[in-house]
């Protein structure tokens, strides 16, 4: 699915991504954790294709592509996709007339005629039943006023929307109450099939008590310094970051 | 700030890719055209009125006029940059030859019927937009009006203006220049003395008109001047929701469009009258195009009447205009709906008066302005309210939206308030079209120049509800166009 080897990235001539090399199988969960400021949401942004963010080394290989190549709607129509770690007001903007456009440009770009307005509501009803959010929702403007929760809730309900194969939550997570979080963490396994991929950006470990990882990394001064099972996750939860931190020195010393 | 910076040159690159958007109207077609020479004097002034037959009152009434405007200066308030008009290069009168007296659409001149296929305006009424009538002004000459006998069986009266002159004079003569008078302004003088054509609109007592009425104008040939008048009078209980749009073709050199519009609404009367104003624009260095300047103004003369302008202007070089209300009866409505856009070197400085003479009056004002590329967009309003509108409320909402950081938003709001029981609220606001607004529409998979479609329309989709059904999907789109180029 996907392929990252090397990859290196600055911000503004600022190195962030010191070299990262990792592989997401179809099906397989990656979380990736670490400390503030160890690189995680530049990552997501190099994969979504944020213009700000410069490879200077490396490459990404996604469906047997080179992602780095493709404008960040073509990403996004190949079947990436980005949940937002601070969702963007679009106001007047309405969540129907949001989606439908997205949903029909996702279409285009596999063959399909777009949807009817009733199809397409629909479809909507459907995937807010199954993410259980508020249908009062998609009256409203694209995320203008909502809450943090309501936001995370919305980026959510966008991914069941747009049915990616690799979905990037990048600290979709934070800030969210314990039903909020449930919300969230339900939607993904319950989009979760044998042939899509989700890359799991977060600081904490409680998510992780919902959603299940394949694989856990840590990412630390832009490097992925330690990779393994689920029970990396606990482990984390227990020492904290700093015994991360203190293995890291401790291997360059020695 | 070395992350802004480069953020920011992105961005600019983005401006200049979407701002580049091509006019779509900017055809020319070949018509045999009756011109008389340039230059203004009051012998012009007697050669239009001959031309059109007109009975004595009318052209003492442009001779008065002409005689005000030599007496004034072309004001220099507003916000705007307006290189000089020399009026001796202006072709003040241009109408197509062929004016037959016209009995079906196959007397129209081939040329000129080719021309409004063109531009998607039936003149043929078996090919009508569902329940429009036309009525097609080129060059200040009214060429077509459709519908006029089905409107007719009702009493309602929709003509061009010289026909409503030999046809119905009481009329014309008890309105004309009652809202606006001749001494008005510059412009307002200029065009009372040289119009050639326009609309007239009746609607008799008691009745609701069953179809959208609305007039096409198209200037066509060089160096003219585009000078019509509008009269709608909407008689006491009465409905009418009146359209009007414009196009012109691609030239280096300015014209000049300055018009006047009055309408006049009596007791229990309402009037709609929607605007989308696409006049050629110039190009990206800002040559050529429009001079829009007109006067447009309604009385809200009987009690319960209301007036409702929705302007929606990507068009014309230079805007410069404020469709208002005089709110004289008592519990009379005021409402003003706008977009206006300025991209490239456009500029706009527009608004509206609303001025509350009645009673428990009452006016809404609510003014989108969107700025791209080197575009400066004003809007300058007035409220007033007088000693005796007790209750009088308004409320104000001015927003300005900005594409890049070459383009302009000024607002100048003027509130005069003489009575202690008025309540006048003022919001304004001005954002930008962010860079994370666009990315997050590219992750879901959406162009950016959709993206910019998208979250302009949204910006000004209070204004575009105002309008009817038909013609809110087609200012979406020419919103959509005139940005074009203007965002990456």
């Amino acid at each position: 699915m996907l392929i990252i080897n090397n990859l290196k990235a600055s911000i503004g001539g600022k190195s962030i991504l010191k070299g990262i090399t990792l592989e997401v199988k179809p099906g397989e969960i990656h979380a990736i954790m670490g400390p503030n400021g160890s690189g995680k949401s530049t990552l997501a942004a190099v994969l979504a294709g944020r213009e700000f963010v410069e490879v200077t080394e490396g490459s990404v290989t996604y469906l047997g592509k080179n992602l780095l190549d493709m404008s960040p709607e073509d990403r996004a129509k190949e079947g990436i996709f980005l949940g937002f770690q601070y969702p963007i007001e679009i106001p007047g903007v309405s969540m129907v007339n949001f989606m439908k456009t997205a949903v029909n440009e996702h279409r285009k770009h596999n063959g399909l005629d777009p949807l009817s307005a009733s199809d397409f509501l629909k479809l909507m009803r459907d995937k807010k039943e199954l993410v259980e959010i508020d249908s009062k929702l998609a009256n409203r403007s694209v995320n203008e006023g909502f809450s943090g929760g309501e936001k995370k809730k919305n980026e959510i309900f966008q991914m069941a929307m747009l049915e990616p194969k690799l979905a990037i939550l990048d600290e979709t997570d934070s800030g969210l109450d314990i039903d909020a979080l449930r919300v969230v963490a339900n939607g993904v396994n319950k989009l979760k099939r044998p042939d899509n991929s989700f890359i799991v950006i977060t600081h904490y470990q409680r998510l992780l008590d919902y959603i299940v990882p394949d694989v856990v990394h840590v990412l630390y001064d832009g490097r992925i310094v330690k990779t393994a099972g689920r029970e990396l996750a606990l482990e984390l939860e227990e020492k904290g970051y700093d015994w991360i931190k203190k293995e890291v020195e401790n291997n360059v010393l020695s | 700030m070395v992350i802004h910076s480069i953020m920011e040159k992105d961005q600019d690159k983005i401006l200049s890719d979407v701002t580049s958007g091509e006019y779509k109207y900017g055809f020319y077609s070949d018509i045999e055209m009756e011109r008389i020479p340039k230059g203004l004097s009051e012998e012009v002034v007697r050669i239009i009125s001959a031309k059109k037959n007109e009975p004595e009152w009318l052209l003492d009434f442009r001779l008065k006029a002409y005689k005000h405007w030599l007496t004034m200066k072309m004001p220099a308030w507003p916000n705007l940059r307006i290189p000089e008009i020399n009026y001796n290069e202006i072709i003040f009168y241009a109408a197509p030859k062929a004016r037959p007296v016209l009995n079906s659409i196959d007397d129209i001149d081939p040329e000129l019927r080719k021309t409004f296929d063109k531009l998607g305006i039936p003149l043929n009424e078996q090919k009508h937009l569902a329940g429009v009538a036309v009525d097609a002004v080129i060059d200040s000459v009214s060429v077509k009006t459709t519908f006029k006998e089905t409107l007719a069986e009702m009493g309602i009266i929709f003509c061009s203006f010289s026909d409503a002159v030999k046809e119905y004079p009481e009329l014309v003569r008890r309105y004309m220049g009652s809202v606006v008078p001749y001494t008005d302004n510059f412009f307002a003088s200029l065009n009372s003395a040289v119009f050639s054509d326009g609309s007239f609109c009746y609607i008799p007592k008691g009745v609701r008109c069953p179809m959208e009425l609305s007039t096409y104008f198209r200037i066509n040939s060089a160096n003219t001047g585009q000078f019509e008048r509008t009269l709608l009078i909407a008689d006491e209980e009465s409905y009418v929701s009146y359209l009007e749009g414009c196009t012109a073709p691609t030239r280096d050199e300015n014209q000049l469009h300055a018009a006047i519009v009055e309408i006049i609404a009596e007791k229990n009367a309402e009037v709609k009258y929607s605007t989308v104003q696409n006049w050629y624009p110039g190009n990206k260095e800002g040559l050529g195009g429009i001079f829009n300047f007109v006067t447009k103004r309604g009385m809200c003369k009987g009690e319960n009447s209301k007036i409702s302008w929705t302007q929606i202007e990507t068009g014309s070089a230079i805007t410069w205009k404020y469709p208002s209300c005089i709110l004289r009866g008592d519990n009379s409505t005021g409402e003003f709906y706008s977009v206006a856009v300025t991209n490239n070197y456009q500029q706009a400085d527009t608004g509206t008066k609303m001025i509350h003479i009645g009673k428990n009056t009452k006016s809404t004002i609510v003014s989108k302005g969107i700025s791209a590329g080197h575009g400066q967009n004003s809007y300058r309003g007035l409220v007033k309210v007088l000693k005796n509108a007790s209750n009088a409320r308004n409320f104000s909402q001015c927003d300005s939206l900005l594409l890049g950081d070459k383009c302009g938003a000024h607002t100048f709001p003027y509130l005069e308030v003489d009575n202690q029981t008025a309540i006048v609220e003022h919001e304004a606001t001005t954002s930008k079209i962010g860079e994370d607004q666009i990315f997050y529409c590219n992750q879901r998979g959406i162009s950016t120049e959709d993206a910019i479609g998208l979250i302009v329309n949204g910006y000004a989709r209070e204004v575009i509800n105002k309008l009817p059904m038909e013609f809110a999907v087609e200012a979406q789109k020419l919103l959509q166009i005139s940005l074009e180029g203007s965002v990456g």
